[in-house]
C-alpha cells in the first residue's frame, strides 16, 4: 500500500492504496465518488470516463500511481456543483438518459468535446463520442443534446463578453 | 455508507411515525389470487389481469408515497407508476414520492418485464388513485356539510365549488381514512387527462446527469468484503484442483472459497476470492490456477454444432403448433413456391452495468440483500432459498438498473452472493466483469426459422414457419415437454398474433436442446422469429410480383395492424421513387399487446450499404408519455439494428469465443443512424412499450439490403460493410 495525494473536484485528499489500482476504483471506493462507472475495465465503453488536467480520460485504464504530479481529476459530480453545466442541462432538456448508467461518461466525454470544440458539427460528435457506449439506444438525443449545449454555451459566453 | 436518498428515508420513517394517515392498495385492489378481494373489480375495465396491489400512503403533512412495484431499468416505470396514480388523484408528478417494493406478496407481480409495466397497471393503480380522491371529497363534503357533487379536487387540494374554501390533502387524511375504500371510484375520461399521454419530463433525470443515482454498483455497507468469483470457462466443468498460493499473496485478499453459481435449472461450480476491495479481489482472481474438467463441454458447447442440428431440424417435420388446410399436401402440389432458413444467433445481454449484489446475513437471523433485479418478488423467492431463510427476515432493497434488457430477471449472480454472504456472515458486494457478462450468459438463443410458401395469381396463399431452437420455457423452467410446442410461440408467430390470414398455413416446432445458458433478451423469441417471418414475407411477394407492402396488406384485414402498415408507408414515402443503388425495406410484428412496423432505407456504399433512415410506427394504446414511448422506440432500433449487423455470441470446443466489448461490438454513436419515430394513438387498451418497436428492424433492413442491392441476406449477423 502506499499514499497518494489527489486532487479531485477540487478537493485535496489522501488514500492509502496499492499503486496499481485504476483511478476508477480509487475514486469510486476510497474517495466514495460513485458517479463514476464501470462497464468493461478495457477502455471499451467510455462509462468511467473523467477529466484528468481537462482532459477526457478512461479512469479504468489509469493507475493511480502513474497521474502526474499534482493532478486534477474531475469527476461527474465536480462538473455542476453549483450550477448544472449546460452540457447537464440540455441532458435535461433532450431527456436523453434511459437508464443513465452511461450519462457520467457520455457527459464526461461532451463536455470534453465541447471545451476543445465549441461548435461541433455532426461529424465531430460522430468521431469524438464513438468510445462511449449506450445499449440503451440514447445516441440520436445524445447528438441534440451537445448541439443544445454548445448552443447554450455560446450565448452565455456572448453574454460575458467571452 | 449506506446511499439511499434522505428525504425518501426520513419521509418513510415520518409516514411510519404518524400513523401513515390513509393506506390504499393492500386489501383494496387484490390480485386474482385472492378470489375474495378481487370481486368488486370491473374485468372488463381491466388491462390484462391486476397483477398489482397499487399501494398509496398520504401522510397528514400532504405528503403523497406510492410503492412502486416495478424496477427501473430504463424504460421509465419510475415515471410511469407515478403518472397514473397522480392523474386520478388530481396531484402534480413532483408531489408523488416513490417507494421502491421490496418482494413482499402483498405488492403482487413485480417484475418488469413482457413490456408489462404500464399495460399491467394502467387501470389498477388508476383506480387506486381515484379512490383514495373519493375518499378525501366525502370527508371535506361532510366538514362544509356540503354535497359531494359540489367539492372537487384539484392539485392536491378539495375546493368547494363556488366558495374560497378549500382543504389540503393531508388535513383531509385522518378522518378520510376511517371511510370505507370506494369499490369502483370513477376514473377520468381520458379527454380530462392532465397527465396521461402528455409529454413530461422525467423527475429522476436530474440525478441521472449528475453522478447522483444509485445503481446496483453503487451501494456501500459498513464492514463489507468484495468477492470477484472465477467462473468455469465452459460455464458448466467441474472444479478439479484449485492453487490458491498466488491469490493469497495480493494485498487485500482475505480468503478464497470453492462455491456455487445456481442458475435456476442447475448449479455451476466457481470459486470466489474474497478481499477488502473488488480490485484486489479481482487481482487475486486472475492469480488463481483453477484446473476444471470439461467433460464432453468442448463437443456439446459448441455453436456450429448446435446450428448444424437446427439445420438437419429443418429438413424434417416438427411438432405442429397451429394448421389451417392441409400445408404439406398444398406445399408439394404448388407450382410457385419457396422454401429458405432463416438463422440468429446467441446474443448476450450486455448492459453496461454488469452483474452484482450486496447480500448480508446477520447474526440475528434476518438478511438484508441489495439488488438490482427486474423482479424483487421473484427476487426475494431466490434469495430466501439460496439463504434457507423466510422471506419475511430478509429486507430486500432494489437500487436502479444500469440496464437489463432481461438480464437481470435471471438471478445466477444473486444466488451465487447469497452462498457467499451466508458463508462470511459479513456483507459481501459481489461483481461481475464484463468478461463474465459476456462468457457466462445466459443469452439469448440463436434459432432457425425454416420457412416455406407458395403463391397464386398474384397472392401469398400458403405460409409455413418452423421455429427450432432450445426453449427458453424448457432451459430455464424444465417445463416443455418433449411432444410439446414452445407455447410461447402464441405471442410470437402464431397466426393470432400476426393477425396474417393465410389460405394455408402451418406454424411448427423442434427444440434442439444445448447447455450453452438461455434466457429471455429484449422481445425474446419474437427478436428472432421476426427476421425469418418478414424476410420470407418479402420473398413471397417478390415470387408472386407484389409490391411487399400491397402483399402485406392483402393477407391483414385487421384494422389496427392495416393503420400500423399504411402509416408507416405514409411517413417513410413508400412509394417515392429512389435513386439507383437505393431500397426502401418494410416490416410489421406484433408483440407484447403493441404492433410495430419499420421501414428502413438503405443504399449501397462500396461493398456494402448504409442507413439512410430509420422510420418506425407504433400503435400501443393508450401510454403514458409520447417520450417515453420515443426513447424505447428509439433504444429498439439501435438495439435491433446492433443484434443485426454486430457480433453474435458464438462457442468453440466449449469456450465463448467473445470477452468484452472490443469482440462483442455493439452500436457505437457514429453509427447510429438517422431516425424517426411516430405512435398511432389508437385509444385502445394499453400495449407494451419496452420491446415492440425491436422485432421489425432486422427484417426491415434484410428487405431493404435486397431491394437496393438483390442480395438476400438470411443469416445474422451480417458485415453490412461488406455483403459479399
Amino acid at each position: 500500500m502506499a499514499i497518494f495525494n489527489l486532487t479531485v473536484n477540487g478537493k485535496k485528499t489522501k488514500v492509502d492504496v496499492e499503486p496499481d489500482m485504476p483511478l476508477l476504483w480509487v475514486v469510486r471506493d476510497f474517495v466514495g465518488l460513485k458517479g463514476t462507472k464501470f462497464g468493461c475495465g478495457m477502455a471499451q465503453c467510455g462509462a468511467c470516463t473523467v477529466h484528468v488536467n481537462g482532459e477526457a480520460t478512461r479512469s479504468c485504464q489509469i493507475p493511480v500511481s502513474s497521474l502526474p504530479k499534482n493532478a486534477k481529476v474531475t469527476t461527474i459530480e465536480g462538473i455542476g456543483e453549483t450550477q448544472l453545466h449546460a452540457v447537464q442541462q440540455a441532458w435535461i432538456e433532450e431527456q436523453v438518459p434511459q437508464c443513465g448508467y452511461c450519462q457520467s461518461g457520455q457527459i464526461m466525454s461532451a463536455v470534453a468535446l465541447l471545451k476543445s470544440n465549441p461548435t461541433p458539427t455532426d461529424a465531430d460528435i460522430d468521431s469524438y463520442m464513438s468510445g462511449n457506449l449506450c445499449r440503451c439506444g440514447t445516441y440520436d438525443r445524445i447528438r441534440k443534446g451537445i448541439h443544445r449545449a454548445a448552443a447554450s454555451l455560446k450565448a452565455e459566453n456572448a453574454g460575458t463578453g467571452k | 455508507m449506506e446511499h439511499i436518498n434522505t428525504s425518501r428515508r426520513s419521509f418513510i420513517k415520518a409516514g411510519s411515525l404518524t400513523g401513515v394517515g390513509l393506506m390504499i392498495g393492500l386489501n383494496t385492489f387484490a390480485r386474482e389470487k385472492n378470489p375474495k378481494k378481487i370481486s368488486h373489480i370491473d374485468p372488463k375495465s381491466a388491462v390484462l389481469d391486476l397483477e398489482i396491489n397499487p399501494f398509496i400512503i398520504i401522510s397528514t403533512d400532504g405528503s403523497i408515497a406510492l410503492i412502486n412495484p416495478r424496477p427501473d431499468m430504463g424504460q421509465g416505470s419510475t415515471q410511469a407508476a407515478p403518472s397514473l396514480i397522480a392523474e386520478e388523484l388530481e396531484v402534480s408528478l413532483d408531489k408523488v414520492k416513490l417507494i421502491q417494493s421490496g418482494g413482499q406478496e402483498k405488492y403482487g407481480s413485480q417484475q418488469s418485464g413482457g413490456s408489462s409495466t404500464v399495460r399491467g397497471l394502467w387501470t389498477s393503480l388508476r383506480k387506486a388513485g381515484a379512490a383514495a380522491k373519493e375518499m378525501l371529497i366525502e370527508t371535506a363534503a361532510k366538514r362544509w356539510n356540503a354535497s359531494v357533487a359540489d367539492c372537487y379536487a384539484k392539485d392536491g387540494k378539495i375546493y368547494l365549488k363556488n366558495s374560497d374554501k378549500s382543504f389540503t390533502y393531508g388535513e383531509l387524511v385522518d378522518d378520510a381514512s376511517k371511510l370505507q375504500v370506494p369499490k369502483n371510484p370513477k376514473l377520468k375520461d381520458p379527454k380530462d387527462f392532465r397527465i396521461l399521454g402528455k409529454y413530461n419530463k422525467r423527475l429522476d433525470v436530474p440525478d441521472r446527469v449528475t453522478g447522483k443515482a444509485v445503481y446496483g454498483i453503487d451501494i456501500d455497507v459498513p464492514g463489507m468484503v468484495y468477492a470477484c468469483i472465477q467462473h468455469s470457462p465452459s460455464i458448466h466443468g467441474k472444479v478439479v484442483s484449485i492453487d490458491d498460493s498466488e491469490t493469497l499473496k495480493v494485498k487485500g485478499v482475505l480468503q478464497v472459497i470453492k462455491t456455487k453459481r445456481p442458475m435456476p435449472h442447475r448449479a455451476a461450480e466457481a470459486v470466489a476470492v474474497i478481499a477488502t476491495n473488488w480490485w484486489a479481489a479481482l487481482k487475486g482472481r486472475k492469480a488463481l490456477k483453477v484446473t476444471w474438467d470439461n467433460g464432453d463441454l468442448a463437443k456439446t458447447m459448441t455453436t456450429d454444432n448446435y446450428f448444424a442440428a437446427t439445420y438437419e431440424a429443418a429438413k424434417k417435420e416438427g411438432i405442429r403448433y397451429e394448421e389451417k388446410g392441409d400445408f404439406n399436401a398444398k406445399f408439394a402440389n404448388a407450382k410457385q413456391k419457396l422454401e429458405a432458413n432463416y438463422e440468429t444467433p446467441f446474443l448476450a445481454h450486455a448492459p453496461i452495468e454488469p452483474e452484482c449484489a450486496v447480500v448480508h446475513v446477520k447474526d440475528d437471523g434476518t438478511a438484508e440483500v441489495w439488488a438490482h433485479v427486474q423482479g424483487p418478488d421473484g427476487g426475494l423467492a431466490d434469495v430466501s432459498r439460496a439463504l434457507g431463510i423466510s422471506k419475511d427476515k430478509i429486507k430486500f432493497n432494489v437500487p436502479l438498473l444500469g440496464g437489463s434488457f432481461g438480464r437481470k430477471a435471471y438471478h445466477d449472480y444473486l444466488n451465487e452472493t447469497c452462498l457467499l454472504a451466508k458463508e462470511l456472515k459479513k456483507p459481501v458486494k459481489m461483481i461481475w466483469t464484463r468478461e463474465d457478462d459476456i462468457t457466462q450468459g445466459p443469452y439469448r438463443p440463436g434459432m432457425l426459422s425454416h420457412m416455406q410458401g407458395f403463391v397464386d395469381k398474384g397472392k401469398i396463399t400458403g405460409f409455413h414457419h418452423h421455429a427450432i431452437g432450445e426453449s427458453i420455457v424448457g432451459q430455464v423452467f424444465g417445463g416443455l415437454a418433449p411432444d410439446e410446442s414452445d407455447p410461447w410461440l402464441s405471442g410470437e408467430i402464431s397466426t393470432e398474433n400476426s393477425k396474417y390470414e393465410f389460405p394455408v398455413s402451418k406454424i411448427s416446432w423442434t427444440n434442439v436442446k444445448t447447455e450453452i445458458p438461455i434466457v429471455w433478451w429484449r422481445s425474446v423469441y419474437a427478436s428472432n422469429f421476426g427476421w425469418g417471418q418478414e424476410c420470407f414475407i418479402d420473398e413471397l411477394a417478390q415470387l408472386a410480383g407484389k409490391d411487399p407492402l400491397q402483399a402485406r396488406l392483402d393477407l391483414v384485414q385487421d384494422a389496427r395492424y392495416r393503420k400500423v402498415l399504411e402509416t408507416v408507408a405514409e411517413k417513410a414515402n413508400w412509394k417515392e421513387k429512389l435513386g439507383a443503388g437505393q431500397g426502401k425495406g418494410i416490416a410489421v410484428f406484433a408483440s407484447f399487446g403493441s404492433i410495430s412496423a419499420c421501414c428502413i432505407t438503405v443504399s449501397k456504399d462500396g461493398a456494402g450499404v448504409k442507413i439512410d433512415k430509420v422510420v418506425s410506427v407504433l400503435d400501443c394504446g393508450y401510454y403514458v408519455n409520447p417520450d417515453h414511448v420515443k426513447a424505447q422506440t428509439e433504444g429498439n432500433i439501435v438495439m435491433g439494428i446492433t443484434a443485426a449487423i454486430k457480433g453474435g455470441i458464438t462457442f468453440t470446443n466449449g469456450v465463448c469465443d467473445q470477452t468484452n466489448f472490443h469482440q462483442y461490438n455493439v452500436m457505437r454513436l457514429n453509427e447510429a443512424p438517422k431516425m424517426e419515430i411516430h405512435i398511432i394513438d389508437s385509444g385502445e387498451n394499453p400495449g407494451g412499450v419496452g420491446e415492440p418497436g425491436l422485432p421489425p428492424i432486422a427484417p426491415a433492413l434484410g428487405n431493404a439490403i435486397f431491394a437496393a442491392t438483390g442480395k438476400r441476406i438470411r443469416k445474422l449477423p451480417f458485415d453490412i460493410t461488406n455483403l459479399g
